[in-house]
């Protein structure tokens, strides 16, 4: 199990590096230094000098990936000076001027705060559909909840969140439209976001979750349970609930990391100053530094929860072992 | 005639959906699945709709020079029919259906005299001497007319359906039924549209109406073009990946692994604005706002198809693996079959279902994501009529009292019916294909 997980945080490593040379690539290809120096300095009334010394303070005057001049040829490079910061998880300074990975402390928590209780609640909402349509299978309920979860598949998120601002922040003033404060104040800010991102979710994944019991449901075990005398809601529970268990919350596990990101679309609409709504803004302005960053984090993020998944399925499905 | 990219490559797309079913039709063993579709009651009708959708915007693909007019504009043939909800802006909003402008101005009255009113629309209404008292009957004549016009049309229909073909029969009642209506609606909608806004006009008073329609193209070329462009990345690699294990395996995982961990708005934006920096370095290439606004539209389609194609490709591998151990695959190889045919032969029909349903799955997720990529700008180009750019326009106009709801309330009709037909179909292919749900 140990060698396991070492061996598979050595795999994470070119995964990073490729990543790192892809958003390497993609942003030097469109941007040259100058046009960063630029961009961060003012468009107009810039002198060759100043975007020189802008360069060189934040050490964008060295060749990309290759330097013939340098007596080291790979290290005395953009690209390496850069990435090298990124694997020990230190970011350095954004192209701004301000320390990222302070940013990033900072704004964690508030995309946290949306997209935790998110989550719980929606788990908590999707399985209760999920079972009540199946606990009335064959019946013209589970067909309106069918049909319900579709027509809620088919409302653009957008809408769910202009209509949700509109209908209970500005008719009926029960909350902010938007912001954020921290500390408990943040609670009537949270509530809207929370509610429209659990809403939007309902659809896709009360249906997933009903694929998943029904997948259950049939299975001998089951039927077992059945002979023996128990009564639906009893085989639902014990039974068919516990084993889709499996499947659902290690579905989970994989996206649990990636939540400190935030979601970009739910933080820029009710402005939370969370990592999502950083990035929107450094794309915006052009940042490399802080897009690079965040690239390096989710992707790291993002396979960490995959090795979480392969051990969360072992905790809870003792047949499996990883070798 | 003018061919823009994506017209080309969307008529392509429907060359190849159409031979495509008909091989379909040709093989046996989508015989079963395909009697399973035309038997949904509910898939065939989210099918008639969804052609109608695909009608509106491959009449959309169609470009020419406008020779009318000095401007030598390039219109498309839904534009040419559509030329007076095109032509008839107004200044800025006006409500549906409405004969007056929505927000007060300076009205002259005589050469010395002015007063502060509702100014009356130049073309919304405008037939009217008092629209007061007489709005409401002409609307409800107009109506009738445009009922009965489609009635006529859609009995012609009927008629030469049923000498040509003997498809009018009882058992397909919904079908015709359904067609009925909305040939019928068509027709009323295009007598009303003529003389009113009947979804009201927006900021610099183009007709709500008109947008929502040109929008259809936009939101078909997205989920189109992109299958189109994903779909031979995710067989190919999926299918290699799962049937050679060793090092091809190896790679085909660590370039989909190393895509899939980045987060995809974040890919998108850096392609984007690649896209949009090779178009301002090539503007002697693009000759009008048209072509470099499909030139947009078409890198977009290519990015989101990059993006996309890892979650097929993973299946695609998964299954083959399962496939390369079945007995009949060893089988063929112990017969000394070679790869190359065992993929052909035995590999890539079996795995045909999961290709259809991640198809008509995909479809509907790519018109909705549009709408969020055009909301954070590195959508389609802002003069691109799309159903995220009329939402973003929109959207700050909620803030109005009285509020401008009209631009919303058409985005949100159009989507919602054209992605709530697709995942009705969607759903109804699902049930037919998968194996596991028999």
């Amino acid at each position: 199990m140990l060698a396991y997980i070492i061996r598979r945080f050595v795999y994470a490593i070119p995964l990073l590096m490729g990543v790192n040379i892809l958003t390497f690539t993609l942003f030097f290809v469109v941007n040259s230094p100058d046009d960063m120096a630029r961009m961060q300095l003012g468009e107009k009334h810039v002198t060759q000098q100043a975007v020189e010394n802008w360069k060189q303070q934040r050490g964008y005057d060295l060749p990309l990936f290759w330097n013939s001049k340098a007596s080291n040829p790979i290290t005395k490079t953009i690209f390496y000076q850069k990435s090298v910061g990124l694997f020990s998880f230190n970011f350095g300074i954004s192209d701004s001027g301000r320390n990222i990975s302070y940013d990033i402390k900072q704004r964690m928590w508030p995309s946290l705060a949306v997209a935790l209780p998110s989550l719980i609640v929606g788990l908590g909402v999707n399985i209760s559909i999920a079972l009540f349509m199946v606990l009335f299978r064959q019946t013209y309920i589970e067909i309106g909840g069918l049909v319900g979860c579709v027509i809620l598949m088919s409302i653009s998120s957008l809408f769910y969140i202009i209509g949700g601002q509109f209908l209970i922040s500005k008719l009926l003033h029960l909350v902010p439209i938007s912001g954020y404060e921290p500390g408990f104040n943040a609670l009537k800010f949270l509530i809207l976001p929370v509610l429209i991102a659990v809403v939007s979710g309902i659809g896709s994944g009360a249906r997933w979750y009903r694929s998943l019991f029904l997948e259950e449901v049939e299975k001998d075990y089951v039927r077992t349970a059945r002979a023996k005398g128990l009564t639906e809601t009893q085989v639902l529970f014990k039974h068919v609930l516990r084993n889709a268990l499996i499947p659902i919350l290690t579905g989970v596990v994989v996206i649990l990391p990636v939540l400190f990101m935030g979601s970009l679309i739910t933080e820029a609409f009710f402005s939370i100053p969370g990592l999502g709504s950083y990035t929107i803004d450094a794309i915006n302005s052009q940042d490399f530094a802080i897009v690079r960053s965040m690239v390096f984090l989710g992707s790291a993020l993002y396979i960490l929860g995959l090795v979480l998944t392969d051990i969360s399925y072992t905790l809870v499905d003792p047949r499996i072992r990883l070798t | 005639m003018v061919v823009l990219w994506t017209d080309a490559l969307l008529y392509f797309l429907m060359f190849i959906l159409v031979s495509g079913s008909y091989y379909l039709t040709t093989q046996v063993q989508f015989k079963r699945p395909l009697e399973k579709i035309i038997s949904n009651k509910t898939g065939i009708l989210s099918l008639v709709v969804l052609m109608f959708f695909i009608l509106i915007g491959l009449l959309d693909s169609i470009h020419f020079k406008a020779s009318n007019n000095d401007t030598q504009a390039i219109i498309s043939l839904l534009d040419y029919v559509a030329t007076p909800l095109r032509t008839q802006t107004e200044k800025t909003y006006s409500a549906p259906f409405a004969t007056h402008l929505f927000s007060k101005e300076n009205i002259q009255v005589s050469s010395q005299e002015s007063i502060w009113g509702y100014p009356r629309l130049k073309y919304g209404g405008a037939n009217l001497n008092n629209p007061e008292t007489e709005k409401l009957g002409d609307i409800s004549r107009k109506t009738g007319l445009g009922f009965i016009k489609g009635m006529l049309v859609f009995a012609l229909l009927l008629a030469c359906m049923y000498y040509l073909s003997q498809t009018v029969t009882a058992k397909n009642f919904h079908i015709w039924s359904l067609l009925g209506c909305l040939i019928v609606i068509s027709a009323i909608l295009i007598e009303l549209s003529c003389s009113y806004h009947i979804l009201g006009t927006d900021k610099v008073g183009e007709d709500v109406f008109y947008q929502a329609i040109k929008s259809i193209r936009t939101g078909l070329v997205i989920g189109a073009l992109t299958t189109f462009i994903m779909l031979p990345l995710a067989i190919v690699f999926g299918i290699l990946a799962g049937f050679y294990s060793g090092w091809i395996d190896d790679l085909i995982q660590y370039v989909y692994t190393t895509l899939n961990s980045i987060p995809s708005v974040l890919l998108i934006a850096a392609s984007i604005l690649m896209v949009q920096v090779y178009i301002a370095n090539h503007q002697a290439e693009f000759t009008s706002l048209l072509v470099r606004a499909d030139m947009r539209l078409l890198g977009l389609c290519f990015i989101l198809g990059l993006t996309s194609w890892t979650g097929l490709c993973r299946l695609l591998r998964a299954e083959t693996l399962k496939l390369k151990a079945m007995d009949y695959v060893q089988a063929a190889q112990a017969l000394g079959v070679t790869n190359s045919k065992i993929l052909y032969r035995h590999i890539l029909p079996n795995v045909m279902h999961i290709i259809f349903i991640a198809v008509v799955l995909d479809f509907s997720a790519l018109v909705l994501a549009e709408a969020v990529l055009s909301y954070i700008n590195i959508g389609v180009d802002p003069t691109t009529y799309s159903w995220g750019n009329m939402i973003n326009g929109a959207r700050l106009e909620m803030a109005r009292e009285p509020v401008v709801w009209w631009s919303l309330s058409a985005a949100f009709i159009f989507m919602f019916s054209f992605v709530l037909a697709a995942n009705l179909f969607s759903d109804c292919v699902r049930d037919a294909f998968d194996p596991r749900r028999n």
